[in-house]
């Protein structure tokens, strides 16, 4: 494939400026810390987008397998989708790609011909998106479904299974006004 | 983006200044040489000790000391005795650490994943080894500026001086401390300026001792080194300080007096300004304090008592339910009359029934 | 070609770009997901705090009094002349930015304002213009130079971005590690929380647990008859399991020791499998050596969300376990899994509410040992006391039972940086089972990292928030995993056991969550129980299910 001729050996300039990019989202002065700490548990953020946008690239180079794709596609969604970005911003990081591309490879890609390779690899970032669109989608769900039933997962449950549930009422207990409580509270202490 | 250092580079400008073209007008040397490192030298003692005596009257309710490894706890289990000081002694190493060689600094680490999944630990040094330098070295120079105090100089600051000139270039010799001060002072500056989100936190008030602890420096290492000034001059006006018996110098330049007036102002600015950190690590309560707070009790010197709910107010709320599950009780509920109750006895009551 | 907008100029048309101001200059955007509801009035009431009433965070007005400035003005005064730390943590830190990268909240979100020392500046900034003489000078000099030394005036907004900060700090002082002057940010949280209830700014996560454990003794707001149902069902599930029916007693006078641990122990899964590991624990020792301990109704929450609003409402509710354990007559306090309970009991119970001069230092009735470390407190943690034993050999325990878990070890931040509870839980893991692997060294002991729920945040609400602070922990459990195959991850913290449940189920789904004691009642070999095949959750164990299994 001559189109890959190119990418490969710009391949970590690719990466690099593709990263710098997506980490653009944050603000400015998060941004840079994200980008150079490289301890992964320092900084699980940074780290976890920059090690799936790389196997991402590979991954585009290849094939397009779909689960591999997933796979490393998911820890970085993941993440944005509990960090409060609007949809579009949250998986807007993907389509960076063809900045970073056109970015480090310049003119070279618009020879006559690559064009059909280069809208072929251009076909596989939109379907990346996509695939981006259902893991971010999942990854509400998971949320709101977890913000549903936690508190029904696990106390109620525990309740259930007691079969104490009928006499525990539905809102917070009744709570009684204060002013005869405290006023003999304080005059036991 | 952050401009805060421009304010502070601006008035530490205006400083030199001031003092530069100040000691040119008559009367200016006293002022410069006399009257103003008086009030600065007793601004600064007054005011630390108002700070540190202020501090020190604060109570302090609650031991709360971090911990920083293993408790003290059975027998067998051996315990971080610097970390999680159970003892005073152990305390005192642990302030030792901390204000001689910043401990806690050092305790930053940072593990890179590297070839695949294998971890390494790489310890971040740069900040603690940058404050590290600053501080030792300024405090070695400071010590040795006694020597224009003090007639005749001791042999332990004799000492220093040749340890501090054990490299033996340049000519006079030059002190390695100096130099040190100046690197670690624009170092701690870079930092704050580069690292994004150090800039981001910074306000004037960090960056005006750091260029002015720089002009100090520039200011002695350029006497020092390539004006060459009057030493045994400015040791009879350093001598005539102490003993109050002005004398002021001929032939002593500008550059001196910006010297002499930086120190000043920094001596005068410390009381108020973040500076007081020297004070107050000595007695920040989460280093400072045994963390044996089980087996030792802290008392609170404003403890007050509080309403409390007793279990006498809860056992009346919920005596019924108690009996009936068959949970003791202090006091048995008296027998219901076999009709139905025309109206509660105890306001609570009525609540359950809601 | 060229008019053509790029990627980064389309983005910015739909959202604008971060904004690179001054932290003073970026308003505080209260955001759905980062914070909890406000707190119920008629809790807040119930405890006698001040001014109860119904607002909502998203409002511009927060039906503050009138003189709300005055108030947090004379709160704060009040506060720097009591508080030694509260003053020096005002006036020495440098901003060296040491803290900056360690707060869980900033990893996760990369929120410059949760930076540690940019949480405590919000409060510091007022301090100096309200405070320090330098402030004030500078502040009559003109406000633009009151901007200069970092000093402001308290407004609606500022008060608002105290409150939605610090609400997102769990106070699990890991910054304070780091920090060349121990300065401890929680401490400064608490502070500040403190003053924000002195106007009824709090959060209802905290204030409804409060005031329920003010009238029933736990969090939950359950009732005595229904703590016993409760206790009663895990007996029957524990029968079922063991073939050993146990008898817990509750409020018994004249019993040796109390027994108190959290409620979410009795009430919430997976604390409830711990719950049945100390009720197994304990009926052991009971039959093999005449243990004898009781539980109680009355002071049945270890935990203490009291804790989370001032200092004053934290001794309101700790007062009733040193009272019910005068009431009862015992002679020491056990206490359970938890990691706030301890962090009070550890360094505030004794100066709040004792001496406890009428009970007994605490010796272990089995082993003999003098816990020195408990003398004052007569509290001991139930890691201390299960170490003991194990290092005596007087538990009978057959670790093979948890082979089918690869566990670590989540060590809570109170346990860890209050305490320094660190290798009796390990001893605990180790003899318990045979599959046990570390996170990285910058994760766990005293660098541990917060589960991202702690002080009062684990709501529903503010999922998003919690999953951000969540992700460091979350994150170092995933490495594990992943090299070592770990399913299972232990902790002694009931907030732990919840937060990090939903945590893990959302970042590492294959790894659940246990206690401590639920894996030792796993291993532990009951005097006359049937032989298992099931653990404590009634899930069939490998390998033991015996041959009709498939």
């Amino acid at each position: 494939m001559r189109l890959n001729d190119l990418l490969i050996p710009k391949k970590t300039a690719i990466i690099k400026k593709w990263f710098a990019l997506a980490i653009d989202t944050y603000p400015a002065d998060t941004a840079k810390f994200l980008k150079s700490q490289k301890d992964p548990f320092a900084n699980p953020v940074g780290r976890t987008i920059y090690r799936g946008l790389e196997a991402l690239f590979d991954e585009l180079l290849k094939g397009m397998d779909i689960e591999n794709i997933t796979s490393h596609l998911d820890p970085i969604i993941r993440i944005r989708a509990v960090q409060n970005f609007s949809p579009s911003r949250a998986i807007r990081f993907i389509f960076f790609l063809k900045t970073a591309i056109n970015k480090s490879l310049g003119k070279e890609i618009f020879q006559e011909q690559l064009i059909k390779d280069w809208q072929l690899f251009e076909s596989k970032i939109d379907e990346l998106s996509l695939i981006a669109f259902n893991l971010y989608t999942q990854c509400k769900e998971k949320l709101f479904e977890l913000k549903a039933n936690e508190i029904k997962n696990r106390t109620f449950k525990a309740f259930e299974r007691a079969g104490l549930v009928s006499e525990i009422p539905a809102e917070a207990p009744n709570l009684e006004p204060i002013n005869h409580i405290t006023k003999e509270a304080s005059d036991d202490v | 983006m952050n401009l805060n250092y421009l304010y502070s580079l601006i008035v530490v400008i205006v400083l030199f200044l001031l003092a530069y073209v100040g000691v040119a007008l008559p009367g200016g040397k006293t002022l410069f040489g006399v009257i103003i490192p008086y009030l600065a030298i007793i601004t600064f003692i007054v005011g630390f000790c108002l700070r540190v005596v202020g501090w020190a009257r604060l109570p302090v309710p609650f031991r709360i000391p971090t911990t920083c490894g293993q408790q003290k706890s059975l027998p067998w289990i051996k315990s971080a005795n610097i970390d999680n000081p159970s003892t005073t002694g152990g305390v005192i190493l642990r302030m030792i650490l901390e204000i001689v060689f910043f401990r806690s600094l050092f305790r930053n680490t940072k593990c890179e994943l590297k070839e695949g999944d294998k971890l390494s630990y790489e310890w971040e040094k740069w900040l603690w080894m940058g404050s590290l330098a600053f501080h030792w070295a300024f405090f070695t120079v400071l010590v040795r500026h006694m020597r224009f105090f003090l007639e005749p100089v001791p042999a332990c600051l004799q000492l220093l001086d040749k340890l501090d000139g054990f490299l033996q270039i340049a000519l006079p010799g030059l002190m390695l401390s100096g130099a040190v001060l100046l690197a670690a002072v624009i170092f701690l500056f870079l930092r704050r300026l580069w690292i994004p989100h150090v800039r981001y936190i910074s306000l004037a008030s960090d960056f005006f001792p750091l260029f002015l602890i720089m002009g100090i420096a520039i200011t002695g290492i350029l006497m020092r080194y390539f004006t060459k000034v009057d030493i045994v001059g400015i040791k009879e006006f350093t001598m005539g300080l102490v003993t109050f018996n002005f004398h002021i110098p001929e032939g002593v330049g500008g550059l001196f007096y910006t010297h002499l007036f930086f120190v000043s102002i920094l001596f005068a600015y410390f009381p108020f300004s973040k500076l007081m950190h020297l004070g107050g690590i000595f007695m920040s309560p989460t280093r400072n304090l045994t963390t044996n707070s089980r087996e030792k009790r802290h008392a609170n010197p404003w403890n007050y008592p509080v309403k409390v709910h007793t279990y006498q107010q809860y056992e009346d709320e919920f005596r019924e339910k108690m009996v009936e599950a068959g949970l003791p009780v202090e006091k048995m509920p008296e027998p219901e009359p076999p009709e139905e109750p025309v109206a509660p006895e105890e306001p609570e009551d009525s609540e359950e029934k809601e | 070609m060229s008019d053509v907008p790029t990627p980064e100029e389309l983005l910015s048309s739909i959202e604008p770009k971060p904004s690179a101001t001054g932290w003073m200059d970026t308003p505080v955007e209260i955001k759905k997901g980062m914070y909890c509801y406000a707190s119920n009035p008629k809790s807040v009431e119930y405890v006698g705090l001040p001014y109860p009433r119904q607002w909502n965070p998203k409002d511009d007005d927060w039906q503050l009094p009138e003189n709300w400035q005055e108030i947090i003005s004379k709160g704060f005064r009040e506060r720097l002349d009591r508080f030694r730390s509260v003053k020096i943590f005002m006036d020495i830190c440098v901003r060296c930015g040491a803290c900056a990268d360690k707060c869980h909240f900033f990893i996760g979100s990369g929120d410059p304002k949760n930076m540690p020392v940019l949480r405590a500046e919000l409060l510091r900034s007022v301090y100096r213009n309200d405070f320090t003489t330098v402030g004030k000078i500078i502040g009559s000099i003109g406000k633009n130079f009151k901007k200069v030394i970092g000093a402001r005036e308290l407004t609606l907004d500022v008060l608002k971005e105290w409150w939605y900060y610090l609400f997102q700090c769990s106070e699990c002082r890991r910054c304070s590690v780091f920090c060349p002057y121990g300065i401890y940010t929680a401490e400064i949280t608490i502070f500040g929380r403190e003053l924000l209830n002195l106007i009824g700014l709090n959060i209802d996560w905290v204030a409804t647990p409060v005031s329920n454990c003010y009238r029933t003794g736990n969090h939950l707001g359950i009732q005595p008859h229904a703590y016993k149902d409760m206790m009663d069902f895990f007996t029957d599930d524990i029968e079922d399991i063991t073939g050993v029916r146990v008898d817990p007693s509750f409020n018994r006078k004249g019993a040796e020791i109390l027994f108190i641990t959290p409620s979410g122990d009795v009430f919430a899964d997976p604390g409830t499998f711990t719950c049945m590991g100390y009720m197994m624990l304990f009926h052991f020792l009971q039959e093999k050596y005449g243990f004898d301990i009781t539980w109680s109704t009355y002071a049945s929450e270890g935990g203490n969300f009291g804790f989370f609003t001032s200092h004053e409402t934290m001794k309101r509710l700790n007062a009733k376990m040193y009272a019910e354990a005068k009431r009862l007559g015992v002679k020491w306090i056990l206490g359970g899994e938890c990691g706030h309970m301890w962090r009070i009991v550890h360094q505030y119970m004794d100066t709040m509410n004792g001496p406890a001069d009428f009970l007994e230092e605490p010796v272990s009735p089995i082993t003999g040992t003098k816990f020195e470390n408990a003398k004052a407190t007569k509290m001991v943690h139930i890691a201390e006391f299960m170490a003991d034993l194990i290092k005596h050999d007087k538990l009978d325990l057959d670790p093979s039972r948890n082979d089918h878990l690869r566990v670590t070890y989540h060590d809570s931040c109170n346990t860890s940086r209050v305490m320094g509870l660190l290798e009796e839980p390990r001893y605990v893991i180790e003899n318990v089972c045979n599959n046990f692997y570390e996170m990285p060294v910058n994760c766990i002991r005293e660098q541990t990292f917060c589960c991202g729920s702690g002080s009062g945040l684990n709501a529903g609400e503010n999922m998003e928030l919690r999953m951000q602070g969540g992700l460091p922990r979350a994150n170092a459990v995933k490495y594990v995993h992943e090299k070592h195959d770990v399913n299972m991850l232990a902790c002694i913290c009931a907030i732990d056991r919840a937060a990090l449940t939903t945590s893990m189920e959302y970042w590492v789904p294959e790894v659940e969550v246990t206690g401590l004691t639920e894996m030792v009642s796993n291993a532990l070999i009951l005097p006359g129980e049937r032989e298992r095949d099931m653990n404590l959750r009634s899930e069939e164990l490998p390998g033991m299910e015996g041959d009709d299994a498939e």
